[in-house]
């Protein structure tokens, strides 16, 4: 490293803006990565000081304590002390801290000044701490603590001019570095009052907003009631405003795939490649962004504001029941849309026990993908026929699909609480931090880090598995004078052939078994390959046309206990492997991604098994 | 009196934490958060389904407590930490 570089290091508690004020600092230039072997996120940027000289920061987790209770703490703690294998000591930490919640937040800085290393306090919104007649003598401060105290803005244009500047001079000399025993921290409460009793004047501990505002939204009634409008609008916003776009991405991909390969011959092999395989693995990764970013907008939005932690409030015991914790409402909310964002978003809990056992059981939530087959089936099964004067058993059914979805999630949450080794009891102990106005800068910088996640991590593994997919439905090609589909007569055909053993006593038929291995690639997807097992062509007018003239003939070929078993199935079936892929970029680990995928194959086989059974003993 | 038993909006001040098992990471969370002797506390929400979690105000941050977090604090009430609320 050159003598011109500056390593620094940026702590502090959670909700202290120390992200916004990275944002400020890095602008775009920012590389998001994850700590080895941990799913803890690495967050790294660079800027330029007047001076010319380029600073390197890290934006370390957020951190109540060096005692650490959780990876991305122990993290924080190891690299500031320069304990932390591959990562050099920073030159510098800059700690911040909430102007407004010293009380809290000047704890955490007295154990950092203890490491003894150089330190720099930026004292951040202060604008809000202003504006609540919270008054600092900064001056004061700063010759108390021995170490340098800078005003910030984080969320302002130019907010972070005075801390800028300060890190751009001479590095300010070491704190004298104190050992880490329980004694000596257990004073440390003691100090931040002295401090507190010289330096700040605040006029009420709380913000008068946010008093006003939780006393809606944390009511009992009107809060639950606000929490389920708000849901309301997000998904009407998804699914109105995704939609559009979703068909858009497909075709023009398609269409692209078209263009590109119209020079080749039909029908050869390289052609197919292209269009059968490359391209429709291009658009199966672009077609779920339109859902990703939209959700995440939302979801950035209400965690940015406060919101996030006040709906967790909410519905924790709830949660706490079936083995969760109310963090874990949102992420799995999302997932009713698609559960790749829905695994995504479950970075917000912070305890990775209660974070593994959202992402096992998100799959289980009914995503949008389901729909198709399930439409599809009940039309063609269930009669139109009003019940008990007033449901439609078509209507009926689905809602039975949905729930049965939720009912089995908390089971599999409640079944794992009750089995897994380690009992212990995982805290809730969750800040509720102030209202906040979302700044736009964060949350569009937020939904790039998304959007290039999933394109980087997860749409390789989607796009390899789709060239796979596309090898096995293709090769060999069905001999001269065939007479069967080629699908028939390639390796799928004849894994689904074989597959029909163990699928035989569920009751699938060996077109469904076929079906089922391109469906891998999405969930959807089973409905066009039924109809490329039928012998059917999706060109002449599209999916909508293609299921209407399929319903008839499954409805003439199969048995209606064939036709529950599917249903069944798919209610539980690890279906695509786009949530697979998206589970071992956020859990690190193909062990997980097993144990969800068997888990669910044998719910969906158990399910499939005992609805066909009992259909058949039935009629 | 233990704080999962203190009235909603009653004044009282943090006497200790209890470990309820050695070396009880929760308890020390809890005093690294600032709930130590002589701080006032204040029980602001409680949840909307059997009262839980609990929404605390301590210093000028709040927390959300479930109750067996909460029942580790044991508060004092009454007519003398009357002053210490602003």
């Amino acid at each position: 490293m050159s003598a011109s570089t500056l390593r620094i290091a940026l702590v502090g508690n959670p909700n202290c803006g120390k992200t916004a004020l990275f944002n400020q600092l890095t602008g775009g230039r920012q590389k998001v990565a994850n700590y080895a072997g941990v799913t803890v996120e690495r967050k790294e940027g660079r800027f330029t000081a007047p001076s010319g000289r380029v600073l390197h920061l890290i934006d370390l987790p957020g951190t109540y304590s060096f005692d650490a209770t959780s990876p991305d703490e122990q993290i924080t703690r190891d690299v500031c002390a320069g304990a932390y294998p591959g990562e050099p000591a920073p030159d510098l930490i800059v700690c911040v801290a909430d102007a407004t919640n010293l009380r809290l937040h000047l704890r955490f800085v007295l154990e950092v000044k203890r490491l003894g290393r150089p330190v720099v306090l930026a004292l951040n919104m202060m604008d809000t701490a202003r504006r609540r007649g919270i008054d600092i003598n900064v001056d004061e401060l700063q010759r108390r603590l021995g170490i340098p105290v800078v005003e910030t803005v984080a969320v302002k244009r130019g907010g972070a001019k005075a801390l800028i500047e300060r890190v751009d001079g001479a590095i300010p000399e070491a704190p004298a570095a104190l050992p880490d025993d329980p004694a000596s921290r257990a004073d440390l409460h003691g100090q931040v009052r002295e401090l507190l009793a010289a330096t700040v004047a605040m006029p009420r501990s709380t913000d008068a907003i946010d008093d006003a505002l939780d006393r809606w939204a944390l009511h009992p009634v009107f809060g639950l009631g606000i929490l389920a409008v708000l849901m309301f609008l997000i998904f009407q916003a998804v699914f109105s405003w995704a939609q559009p776009v979703m068909d858009a991405i497909a075709a023009g991909v398609a269409a692209l795939g078209g263009w590109v390969t119209s020079a080749l011959p039909q029908g050869s092999a390289l052609h197919s490649l292209l269009n059968d395989g490359v391209f429709a693995g291009l658009g199966a990764v672009l077609v779920f962004l339109p859902q990703i970013l939209i959700l995440f907008l939302f979801i950035l939005v209400l965690e940015e504001s406060g919101y996030l932690p006040r709906a967790a409030f909410l519905l924790d015991k709830l949660m706490f029941k079936a083995g969760l914790t109310g963090r874990a409402f949102i992420p799995l909310l999302s997932s009713f849309a698609c559960a790749i964002p829905g695994i995504m978003a479950t970075r917000s809990i912070t305890d990775p026990r209660d974070r593994l056992t959202t992402i096992l059981v998100a799959p289980l939530m009914t995503c949008s993908a389901r729909l198709p087959v399930y439409t599809l089936l009940i039309a063609a099964f269930i009669p139109q026929r009003t019940v008990w004067g007033v449901f439609n058993l078509q209507g009926i059914v689905l809602f039975t699909l949905y729930v049965a979805g939720i009912v089995s999630a908390l089971s599999v949450a409640f079944v794992i609480k009750r089995f897994r080794k380690d009992k212990s009891e995982h805290a809730l102990l969750m800040e509720l931090p102030s209202y906040r106005l979302p700044n736009p800068r964060d949350i569009a910088l937020g939904l790039w880090e998304r959007a290039l996640i999933f394109l980087k991590r997860v749409g390789g593994i989607i796009l390899a598995l789709t060239v796979l997919l596309w090898f096995l439905s293709s090769f060999p090609a069905p001999p001269e004078g065939a007479t069967q589909p080629a699908i028939d007569y390639s390796l799928a055909g004849r894994l689904g052939r074989a597959l029909h053993y163990v699928f035989a006593p569920i009751g699938f038929n060996w077109q469904i078994c076929i079906a089922l291995i391109p469906g891998l690639a999405a969930r959807e997807v089973a409905v066009s390959a039924l109809g490329t097992v039928y012998a059917m062509s999706a060109a002449a007018g599209g999916d909508d046309a293609l299921a209407s003239q399929l319903g008839p003939v499954i409805a003439q070929q199969w048995s209606l206990a064939t036709a529950l078993s599917l249903l069944a199935w798919y209610v539980f079936a690890p279906q695509c492997m786009s949530t697979m892929a998206v589970i071992r970029r956020e859990t690190n680990s193909w062990r997980n991604v097993a144990i969800t995928a068997g888990y669910l194959f044998g719910l969906a086989y158990l399910a499939s098994l005992i609805t066909y059974q009992v259909a058949r003993a039935l009629s | 009196m233990r704080l999962s038993d203190l009235p909603k909006g009653a004044p009282a001040v943090v006497d200790r934490v209890d470990d309820v098992l050695a070396g009880d990471p929760i308890a020390q969370r809890l005093r690294d958060l600032g709930f130590v002797a002589g701080e006032p506390v204040r029980v602001v929400a409680r949840g909307p389904l059997g009262a839980d979690p609990l929404l605390i105000q301590i210093g000028s941050t709040r927390f959300a407590l479930r109750r067996s977090e909460a029942a580790r604090v044991t508060v004092r009430t009454g007519e003398h930490v009357q002053g210490v609320h602003g």
